[in-house]
């Protein structure tokens, strides 16, 4: 690094402006980077071109209704954001969900963050010039998305997770979609790996790049996959486990030298281990109700409301005017694809949150962009921005 | 740690400074004087019971109408200890906060974006301006008494009048 910025031959210096409208920014992110020729200098992001206020709306709305705009936070894995926003509301309300809507969850994050790392990899890929793994790795994202479709009906906002359990019931069917993919993924992921992990330019243009070390990393706020690829073991689902995350066997893939390679073996190795969490909790998920046995929470299936007038006052009560939560605040965070995904609620006692805070990891994770890419090339910031691989749904909220 | 264990041992370092020490869910809260914030977060990022080394988040909270108006919430975790923490300051309309960006870089983005969604300004942040909103934005959009829909304008016809 000292002999590189020896090397920096001084010019009059320049400042590019990437984005909001560039085909490898992943969404409207703006970029203005300082450079000495192609040196990049300083790299300022600047967010917000999608700010949609997500959390003065959520303040307006009752704690169920909120659940379809999480969908739209990171909308590359959805599944996991409904997840942390119901766990949060859960938590507040102090209930417990049944055994097998904690398996439904568990696979339905799992397959969210394969989706989500498929689609990381391949616009990745595509942003260094390798066209051929966008295509493959959305071919395998097709699948899992065929599988929401039959789970839910919906494919990208999905909103199947719901406060007290999901909206429907795990089908057989859904079940034998999953293990189909588990049988056929392993295969595909190595097919993945002889396009890039051996591939000489992949290699060029991501070892040593983007090198950030362990405490750095976590004085920046990097969390998930990010920070793990510089060799901290701190995943949510090990050191804070929630839904039956403790009584699956996975391992937590780390990296060594914290470099945009690292990041990209850490996702691949976190999609194999996500394949063996699915196997598992379909071995082991167990028949039962999939919502909790609180009418207030959740309201009797449609069909009652016809035949039953308790079911239909339920039913009406839960419409119009929600449910309400004790006064208090709490904090939960789950281990989303692309990091800490934490929700924070108070709640002054009535059906809407007072304030709810969203703490996304994209936004926290992009603040380390600078750092990874100072000093380098220009063309090491698209490298580094991709093994970020930011959403703007979500950064931006 | 459980959370108890860390309410008690910040309770007795600072004793007269915890103005209110909270357990809810499990979750640890203090309530701490303003001027001791800084002292508050050196001693959490270094005790070695404590380590908390991962900065979560900081967030702004208006209880407008009350007084003192908003109330400023930090997240800690301890990546080696595995516990997690919520320190909250209060504060008035107007008054600032002293920034921790010096103990955790990590806190760069979310207090700029407390202040550009309640206008708390941190001093001694070194970048202290909006971070979604535009530059000349008018208002803080997260403050209570800000309308859902937002002030009318020549973009914004579903918008509130301004009084």
């Amino acid at each position: 690094m000292a002999e590189r910025e020896d090397n920096i031959i001084s010019t009059k210096e320049i400042t590019l402006h990437m984005g909001p409208q560039h085909p490898s920014s992943h969404g409207v992110l703006h970029l203005v980077i300082d450079m000495q020729g192609e040196r990049v200098m300083h790299v300022e992001p600047d967010i917000g071109y999608l700010h949609r206020g997500t959390e003065k709306i959520a303040e307006n709305l009752l704690y169920h209704q909120f659940v379809p705009y999480t969908d739209r936070l990171d909308y590359m894995c959805a599944m996991s954001n409904n997840l942390a926003y119901v766990t949060a509301v859960e938590k507040l309300i102090g209930i417990e969900i049944t055994e097998r809507a904690k398996f439904i969850r568990v696979v339905s994050a799992e397959l969210s963050r394969i989706a989500g790392h498929l689609l990381g990899l391949g616009a990745w890929a595509v942003d260094l010039g390798a066209m051929t793994v966008l295509l493959y790795a959305v071919r395998e994202r097709e699948i899992i998305l065929d599988i929401f479709e039959q789970l839910c009906g919906a494919r990208m906002t999905l909103s199947y997770l719901r406060v007290g359990g999901v909206r429907y019931d795990f089908t057989q069917g859904c079940k034998d979609a999953c293990s189909e993919l588990v049988k056929i993924m392993p295969a595909r992921l190595d097919e993945y790996e002889t396009l890039l992990t051996g591939n000489r330019i992949w290699i060029d243009r991501n070892k040593g790049v983007g090198v950030i070390s362990a405490g750095d990393a976590a004085n920046l706020g990097l969390s998930g996959p990010s920070l793990r690829a510089s060799g901290v073991k701190w995943d949510i689902r090990k050191d804070e486990p929630y839904l039956v995350y403790d009584r699956l066997y996975f391992d937590v893939p780390t990296g060594e030298n914290g470099d945009s390679f690292d990041r990209y073996m850490v996702r691949m190795n976190e999609m194999r281990q996500s394949l063996r969490i699915i196997e598992q909790a379909l071995r082991d998920m167990p028949d039962g109700p999939f919502n909790v046995d609180i009418p207030e929470i959740c309201p009797p299936p449609k069909p009652d409301v016809y035949k039953n007038m308790e079911a239909l006052i339920h039913h009406f009560k839960y419409v119009s005017s929600g449910f309400k939560a004790p006064k208090g605040e709490v904090y939960s965070a789950i281990e989303s694809p692309k990091g800490e995904l934490g929700v924070y609620i108070v709640s002054d006692g009535s059906e809407k949150p007072y304030r709810l805070k969203l703490r996304v990891p994209s936004f926290m994770n992009l603040q380390s962009i600078n750092h990874m890419s100072k000093g380098r090339y220009f063309a090491d910031v698209i490298s580094v921005l991709s093994s970020l691989d930011p959403v703007f749904g979500e950064c931006d909220k | 740690m459980t959370a108890q264990e860390i309410l008690k041992k910040v309770k007795d370092n600072f004793r007269h400074s915890v103005l209110e020490a909270a357990l809810f869910r499990n979750e640890a809260t203090v309530l701490v004087d303003k001027n001791v914030l800084r002292a508050v977060c050196n001693y959490l990022k270094t005790d070695p019971d404590m380590q908390m080394n991962y900065f979560v988040d900081c967030l702004g909270v208006d209880y407008h109408p009350a007084a003192p108006r908003f109330e400023v919430v930090y997240h800690f975790y301890s990546i080696p200890k595995k516990h997690r923490i919520r320190v909250k300051v209060k504060i008035g309309e107007g008054e600032s906060v002293p920034t921790v960006t010096d103990m955790w870089s990590a806190a760069n983005w979310p207090e700029r974006e407390a202040y550009d969604m309640f206008g708390i300004v941190f001093e001694g942040h070194p970048n202290m301006k909006r971070i979604y909103l535009a530059d000349d934005w008018e208002g803080f959009p997260m403050r209570k008494d800000y309308p859902l829909r937002g002030y009318k304008d020549r973009y914004n016809p579903f918008g509130e009048d301004k009084e």
